[in-house]
Formats: C-alpha cells, structure tokens, sequence
C-alpha cells in the first residue's frame, strides 16, 4: 500500500500500541500534521505551549505507563527547545521517541529558514538520533527508533526528518523490529559467567554482617518489583532508594530505610556508611547519592547490577559487577541465598540503624512547637498526603519541595512519584502531571512545585484546561529560589544572591486561566484548601504561602562524606516568622 | 572518574582498542563526540573501509595512564553504530603506522646520505626536488620515532603520521 512519509511516522506509532503525542506544530513539520486528521480517534495529539514541555510531558508518560512517550516539534527552535526534556530524559533514562521535521532534503546545509544542525546538537543527550533525508528509509528508521528507545537501558531517540520526506509517498509495510545490526540491548563487553557471579554475589552476601540494599530505578525499568520483594524479604536486609528507586518497595514496609543520600535520613546514611556489603541493584552511585567518593562506605564490598556495562565501577568498584536486567538477576540471587531467615539474621545490625534512627525525631521539624499561625513546606507534604491517603501520582519539580515531599509523603503505591533526578529540571512538575494523567488518566495526579518552577511552566496551565484534565496543582511558594537560597545560607555566608522571587497572584492567575485557584497561609486552611480541591471535578491550583526559610536537613554538603551530615539544629534557635509579616526578609534589612 | 584513572594507574601503557562501525555520514563525529563528551584521551584514531563497504574500522590508541582502556571500550559498546570493539593490547597482533616525511637537501651531496639511511629504515624515497626528499616509511611508531631523530640531523620541513592501525594475528 502506498503511505506518504508523513502517514508512515503516524502509523508506526500506532503500530507501537502508543494513543498519545505531545507537540506543536510549524513549517517543517506541517506535513506530519495534516496527516494526523486522517488518523483522529486512533492517536490524541496534545497541544503544549512550549516544546520543551511535550517532551518532559512525553517522558512521564513512559514513567507512568512504561510505553515510550512521543513527543514531535518543527525545525530549528523547535527542536531546539526540545533539547533540556531530551536531556532530562537521557539522564533519567526514560523512554521517549523525539521527532522533528527538518527543511526539505535538498536544502539541508544551506542555513534554510528554521535550519538547524538538530542531530549534531542533540548527539550527547539522546541514546541516538537519525537524520531522515530519505524515504526509503524511513519506516526502518522509526521502526529502530522505538526499539532503540525502550530496551536495554532506556533512553531519548530523536528521528529528524526531511520535509519532502514527509510528503512524498512509497510503498509500505509497518516493520517489527527486535534487533539493530551493533546494537545489543543487552550488551557483555566484559567476559561474565553469570552463574560464577551469583556464586560470588551469594558468598559476600553469607558472609555480611552489615549488608544494605540500594534500590535504584533499573528496578521499575525492569518491572521487578516483585522479585526484589521476594529478594528483600527473604534475605532480611534493609532497603534504601535512589530518588528516583522510590517506589520500588513501599515505604512502610519494615525493611525499608527510605531514601539515601545527600537529604537522605541521616540514619540511612550512616547504616551505608558503616556497611560491610553494599548491594546496589539498578542504580548508578550518583554523586547526590555518594557524596565524597574518597570517603563513600570505605569498608564494604559492593555487588552491582546494572544493564549499563559503562556504570559497573564508573563511579565505585565493584567486587562483584554483574551487566545484566536485575529481573534477570534476582530470582538466582534469592536462590543463593544460603538461609532464609530474613531480618532475624541481622538483628545486630538493624538494632545498630534503630540506635541512629532513635534521633530522628528531635531532629524532624514536624515535631518542634511551631506558631499556629503559620506554615511549613513540610507541613505541606505531609498534609497532602494525610489527606490524599498517599493514593496519588505526584509529579514534583525540582528544589527544596522536591526533597520535602520524599521526606513527608511516605510512598505506598508502585512508582507513583514522577521526579527529575538526574537533570534536576525546574520546570517538570506541570507537564510531567500532563503526561501522568494520559498515562494514568484513573488517578487523582498532583503537581508540585515550588514558586520558581512553576513560574517556568505557567503556559502549560492552558494546556490543562484546552485537555480538560482533573489535575491537582499545588504551589509552594517561598518567595524565595529556596534550595539555592539554602545553599548560599550555608555555603555562602548568607549572601542572598539572585533567590529574592516574586511572583503574581496565583489565585488570580489560575483564575485567569479560568481555573479554580486557592490559598492557603495556615495549616487549617491547608487542610481545607485540599478537601476542598480533591471535592472539586476539575483543575485546581493551590498556593500555600509558607514560611521563607526553611531548610531541607540533613543536608550533606558537597565534598563532604555521605556520614557528614548537617542536621538540623534541635532547639530552634532560627526565628520563625509567618512569610505574612516578612519571615527571614527582615533580617536582611 | 576515580576508579578508572586508579585502574589506568596501575596500567600505564598504550592500549589499541579496534572499532568496527557502521560506514554511515557522522559515526565518527558520535564516537569522537563520546570521547568529548566522558573526556577521554586518545593518542590516535584512524580510520578506513574494510572489505565490507557496510562497515568502517576504527584503530583508536588510548593512553591507559590517562584513561581506563575498558571504560573507553564499554562506552563504544554504548554507540549504536558501534558494531564490534576489540582490546588487541595483549593479542598477538600486527601494529603499523605509515608516515610521509619530507627531508630538507640543503646541499645535493647529502642526498645519498639520507637515500642510505632510508634503505635502513626500509624506507623509499616517493618524491625528490632541488632542495626536498619525499620519504615513505612504515611501521610501528618506536621505528618511525627512530628514523625522524636520525634525519632531524639534516632538518625535516614536514611531517605526515597516519596513526596506529592494527590487527590481531588469528
């Protein structure tokens, strides 16, 4: 049957089982999107208000759904906006498939109207990248490009593609593909006799006495979540997250310590810091997560299991590197296991981590004697889910409300926080909520973020509503970039420099948007600004007014070791003054 | 990285690392981007058509004492257009490295003198002019080293090195 270029792109996403496309259009593109009214009722198409936002949108719909989100944009800037969710995609490793439309092939080269060197610009931040100049190509191309983009470790791929190649017609049949000449989803550079390696893996695990899990996201990558249960429970060991492994084992599970790393629980920290066996499993020893290599848990042996061959021993060494999926992995690890009884073998140790944990309270602001008259960040957090019950897709942005929220909001459901991690996008929150309520469109989906991210992603509220989409949207605001302002609180002698932000009234704002929009400034009116939200059939924006100068603790430091932590000071010597009467503001004056 | 620049310590030598690659437009910029982008240091990439007019072959020299030879080779693995990566460090193998070297004749008796050196060096003169000497040499880069230091003696006016190519003996 005889397809144009552009009918080929739209039905080989269909064939991809995939019903949704972030995007906007323009001149290079346009004829991809005539094309797409021949297809209405087999794929939505969304309209963004900015590229940038269809591709963070499209990489929480793979988070969300673990199909590959697609995500599409037109020439030069187009593309070119695109290029930080093709990067937060890449460093998060999700799954999306970026097309673009090109000028037409005979004047690639020529510096045309909305010519840019799109594969050139976007090589390091995708998995790979194909420039489309001719037909003939093409259907394999995309056909490669999903493929490409959801095995192995995931990851971005972008098909640039000419405009005559759009327009002009070839005959085609929709190809399945399973293998790419060169590229092995699963890749064994190094000489690896897996059963040798679980043998090994399963000495060093017999032989601990202070052993800890690191749960990372190749864990939800891998669908293994019930695998790594049956792991966990059966070995006995405690569990931490990476940010993004949150949600791998739910929080109130006994054996799960919660998060790691530089705002991790200190308690957590320490229990790495004093293991004698790391077993890290999907995760990739980020600098967040190690602090101080030098100083990184120096008497543990370490078991890795990643996908990536390029990760076992980039950042730490691994006395047992295991390149494979840890689904693959794990059933023969729990068969290694040489007894099977659970935490009972390591009451030494988690008698040890309940010692550190035993401080944790006096620390947690939750528990000083704050005024009634006002509102914490954190308060925040954990009033939403107090009220939500936990059972909700939440997608935060980037900043202290990021930390707060994994802090306070204990995790109960399978992967339902949607976080940029490795990029650290402020931004994500608006249009990640977009992507995860397509993805997931029975959940009661929030965004959160903070005065400054939002304020990246304002446009998208319009979005929202053109798509008619129940979301819940809650904006912290600070009045301050509050993670840099922490930073150079701490590290900068309070030199406050470039954080001071305003912003504009965002009841009005989410009024203008013909939305419902609310304030809280109280914990009474937090509380009733979110009955009151969840009751409500529609979008709602919620701006909860909080003190300035709240800080995330722990914190560690940069350079410092991962048991280097600051805390927070118990008694409160920091003044706590309502954001109303000009919280930490006055100080400065 | 940490680890691998421990690694690269402990094995300070030039590791050979051969690359077979798709022959397509831009694969070498992705591979020479990849070294870009992880810092990576190379002493030399050549690069050429093999028999198979689908697939390119890479011969990428990488100081170990800067660079851990794995590393760089799992990262190419990561390349889609990165068909094959092979270490010939420690395989048998056969190392060459061609180089073109135009000796300055300041006074026509020497001519000799450098034509007999190069018959040393199983070298062939390619090219003569009034004042030049045109010489092809090929081998490993310990002899080409060896020839240039000699025939500096009578001042070289250019010097062309192709880079290390390799391949394993069976």
């Amino acid at each position: 049957m005889k397809r144009t270029g552009s009918q080929i792109i739209w039905e080989t996403i269909i064939n991809e089982g995939i019903d949704v496309v972030f995007g906007y259009p323009g001149g290079a593109i346009m004829p991809a999107y005539d094309a797409l009214l021949d297809y209405t009722g087999h794929v939505h198409h969304v309209l963004v208000r900015h590229e940038e936002n269809a591709a963070l949108a499209a990489d929480s719909y793979y988070r969300t759904t673990g199909k590959v989100g697609v995500c599409m944009a037109t020439s030069g800037p187009g593309a070119t906006n695109l290029v930080t969710g093709l990067a937060n995609a890449m460093m998060d490793s999700s799954a999306i498939v970026a097309i673009t439309g090109q000028v037409a092939s005979h004047l690639v080269g020529s510096d045309a109207f909305q010519e840019t060197d799109v594969t050139g610009i976007t090589l390091p931040i995708t998995k790979h990248n194909y420039l489309v100049t001719d037909l003939k190509e093409l259907a394999q191309v995309l056909a490669e490009a999903f493929y490409v983009a959801r095995s192995g470790r995931p990851g971005p791929v972008l098909v640039d593609i000419c405009k005559d190649v759009q327009q002009k017609s070839i005959d085609y049949t929709p190809i399945k593909i399973n293998k790419v000449r060169g590229y092995k989803a699963l890749r064994k550079p190094i000489q690896q006799d897996l059963q040798t390696l679980i043998e090994n893996a399963g000495k060093l695990i017999d032989t601990s006495k202070r052993p800890i899990i690191l749960a990372g996201q190749g864990i939800k990558h891998a669908a293994a979540h019930e695998e790594f249960k049956v792991f966990v429970e059966e070995s006995g060991i405690p569990v931490s997250t990476t940010l993004l492994g949150i949600g791998v084992l739910d929080e109130d599970h006994p054996q799960n310590l919660r998060m790691m790393g530089m705002h991790g629980e200190a308690y957590v920290n320490n229990a790495i810091a004093n293991a004698d066996l790391l077993i890290a499993l999907g995760m990739r020893f980020d600098d967040r997560v190690t602090g101080n290599l030098k100083m990184y848990a120096k008497n543990a042996k370490v078991i890795h299991v990643d996908i990536d061959p390029a990760e076992i021993g980039k950042n730490v060494p691994a006395d047992v590197g295991i390149c494979a999926s840890v689904r693959d992995v794990l059933p023969h690890l729990t068969e290694t296991l040489a007894d099977v009884q659970g935490v009972a073998k390591y009451k030494d140790w988690y008698a040890q981590i309940n010692e550190w944990r035993g401080d944790t309270k006096a620390h947690d602001v939750l528990s000083f004697d704050l005024p009634a008259n006002m509102l914490i960040a954190p308060q925040v957090m954990r009033i939403i889910w107090e009220e939500t019950g936990g059972d909700i897709t939440i997608c935060t942005d980037v900043g202290q409300h990021q930390m707060f929220e994994t802090q306070y909001f204990q995790h109960t459901r399978k992967n339902q926080l949607i976080t940029s991690g490795g990029l650290g996008t402020m931004g994500f929150a608006l249009p990640a909520a977009i992507g995860a309520k397509f993805g997931r469109p029975q959940d009661e989906v929030w965004a959160i973020a903070g005065d400054g991210g939002f304020q990246m992603s304002i446009p998208e509220l319009q979005t929202v509503i053109q798509e008619g989409l129940n979301i819940k949207i809650a904006v912290v605001n600070n009045s301050f970039l509050g993670m840099v302002r922490q930073w150079q609180e701490l590290m900068h002698d309070r030199r406050y420099s470039s954080v001071n932000m305003t912003a504009p009234d965002f009841v009005k704002l989410a009024e203008a948007y013909r939305m419902k929009g609310l304030r809280a400034t109280t914990i009474q009116e937090a509380r009733e600004a979110i009955r009151s939200a969840r009751a409500h059939n529609g979008p709602v924006l919620i701006e909860f007014v909080v003190e300035q100068e709240t800080n995330v603790f722990p914190m560690i430091q940069p350079g410092k070791a991962l048991n280097d932590m600051t805390r927070r000071e118990i008694s409160l010597e920091k003044k706590y003054m309502p954001a109303s009467m000009g919280g930490g503001m006055d100080e400065l004056k | 990285m940490l680890i691998d620049r421990i690694e690269a310590q402990k094995n300070p030598i030039k590791h050979t690392l051969v690359a077979l690659v798709e022959n397509k437009p831009g694969v070498l910029n992705r591979v020479a981007s990849l070294f870009r982008r992880r810092n990576f240091n190379i002493d030399s990439l050549s690069v050429g058509m093999t028999d198979d007019p689908t697939v390119s072959r890479m011969t990428i020299v990488v100081d170990a004492s800067k660079t851990s030879a794995s590393l760089v080779e799992r990262n190419l693995y990561k390349c889609v257009d990165v068909l094959d990566v092979h270490d010939l460090t420690n395989v048998p193998s056969v190392i060459r490295e061609m180089a073109l070297i135009k000796v300055n004749i300041a006074d026509t008796h020497k001519r000799s003198e450098v034509k007999q050196i190069a018959d040393m060096y199983e070298a062939r003169v390619v090219d003569v002019a009034n004042d030049s000497l045109m010489l092809e040499i090929t081998g490993t880069e310990d002899k080409i080293d060896a020839a240039l230091k000699i025939l500096s003696d009578y001042g070289i006016k250019e010097v062309v090195r192709t880079g290390r190519i390799a391949m394993a003996r069976r």
